[in-house]
């Protein structure tokens, strides 16, 4: 029963296909998967960590100020995030520029907040924190991936060659914004393509 | 001494904030559907992107660096961002409803446009001064309006083409984006 409110944000109500949030820091760092990895890996934890305060304080936020006070724990998180990030991975931090303090404007974590720790028991709050943080997760490591591969025509994490160049040519497009949208406009029409044939059946 | 045409166009036409920083997308793609609601959009951001640029860079300056606290600008910008926001509604509730009602529904939404807020970290990451701050707050806000405009007014067209099924609405929006994106590619290594 609990175990739903982890795999809901995997793939049903994925904050990226479905319920197309965030969207912002998903186009900006998905040019190179490791970049993504350390993206997703902070808002995942600024989302667990907002998740479990705002459930363990939601009898004592009146409802009137309670944006401002979700707005603040999530900016605490996300200043612990930077400061780690800056301390122990600085060229990461240095690739990823405003978006890592941007991660307290992401819609996702703020809209958790509003929609499901402010109501819910701690323990599913904090369920629904990783399930949300992993299927961010899923959705920008697999643009990344896409991008990643056709822009540079190789891959590498963390300095690791996972994939060696295959082409002369990769498409740059790809790297550059264009290629962003494009990524995401795909996915989401095979996507919706999947649906339609579902329900024709 | 800021070269404020360079911050102008850069911030209007080469880094066009939606476009090539990716910031701002919600409301580009929750906003866009219609001219007028786009329009009325588009000036609600271009006023709140110049104010919280001309409000947070003081704080910044005269406050956060004096008392070295530099790292807690995230806290600060966004609560500051929110408090504004919140009391310019109230302000124009109160004096101009006609105002109010046109962009009255777009102001609580901006809260949350990391738009704004990507503003006020690109003056400090950048070190401009307070006019080329203020300046940059404003071209930024004209670069998301003209982008938003273009976008609604392909969008309104795209009402009536015949786009196959499993890409309507959202996937659509994403492909006429990614070519917008590519035309304004074309001002990429402009120079002033």
């Amino acid at each position: 029963m609990k175990l739903d409110e982890l795999t809901k944000g995997l793939f049903k109500y994925n904050p990226i296909f479905y319920l197309v949030l965030g969207l912002c820091p998903l186009l900006a760092v998905s040019t190179r998967v490791d970049n993504a990895l350390g993206m997703s890996l902070g808002v995942l934890f600024v989302l667990v960590g907002s998740n479990v305060i705002i459930s363990l304080l939601r009898q004592w936020i009146p409802p009137e100020v309670r944006i401002p006070c979700f707005i603040v724990v999530i900016a605490s998180f996300v200043t612990i995030v930077d400061l780690f990030m800056h301390g122990y991975a600085p060229e990461l931090h240095e690739r990823l520029g405003i978006y890592v303090p941007l991660i307290v404007v992401n819609c996702i974590i703020l809209g958790r907040a509003e929609a499901f720790a402010s109501k819910k028991s701690v323990s599913h709050s904090l369920l629904d924190g990783i399930g949300m943080g992993i299927g961010f997760m899923l959705g920008i490591v697999a643009i990344a991936l896409i991008r990643e591969v056709l822009s540079t025509g190789a891959m590498t994490i963390f300095g690791y060659t996972v994939i060696p160049g295959f082409t002369q040519t990769p498409a740059m497009v790809m790297l550059l914004p264009p290629g962003a949208f494009l990524t995401i406009a795909i996915i989401m029409a095979l996507i919706n393509y999947k649906n339609i044939r579902r329900e024709r059946r | 001494m800021d070269n404020l045409l360079a911050i102008a166009v850069g911030s209007i036409f080469v880094n066009n904030f939606v476009l090539f920083r990716f910031l701002g997308l919600c409301p580009f793609f929750g906003v866009s559907k219609k001219t007028s609601s786009a329009l009325g959009m588009g000036f609600a951001v271009i006023f709140v992107m110049t104010c919280a640029s001309a409000i947070t860079w003081p704080i910044y300056t005269y406050l956060l660096i004096p008392f070295e606290i530099e790292f807690m600008k995230t806290v600060t910008f966004i609560l500051v961002i929110a408090t504004f926001v919140q009391l310019i509604e109230m302000v124009i509730r109160k004096h101009k409803p006609s105002l109010y009602k046109a962009l009255g529904i777009y102001l609580p939404l901006i809260t949350t446009n990391c738009a704004v807020m990507g503003v006020a970290l690109l003056n400090v990451e950048e070190g401009y001064s307070l006019i080329g701050s203020v300046v940059d707050g404003f071209s930024a806000g004209i670069g998301f309006t003209l982008a938003l405009l273009l976008m609604s007014g392909i969008r309104e067209r795209l009402e009536l083409a015949d786009v196959p099924k499993s890409f309507e609405n959202l996937p659509i929006a994403f492909i006429s984006a990614a070519l917008l994106a590519l035309a304004f590619m074309a001002f990429s290594g402009m120079r002033l």
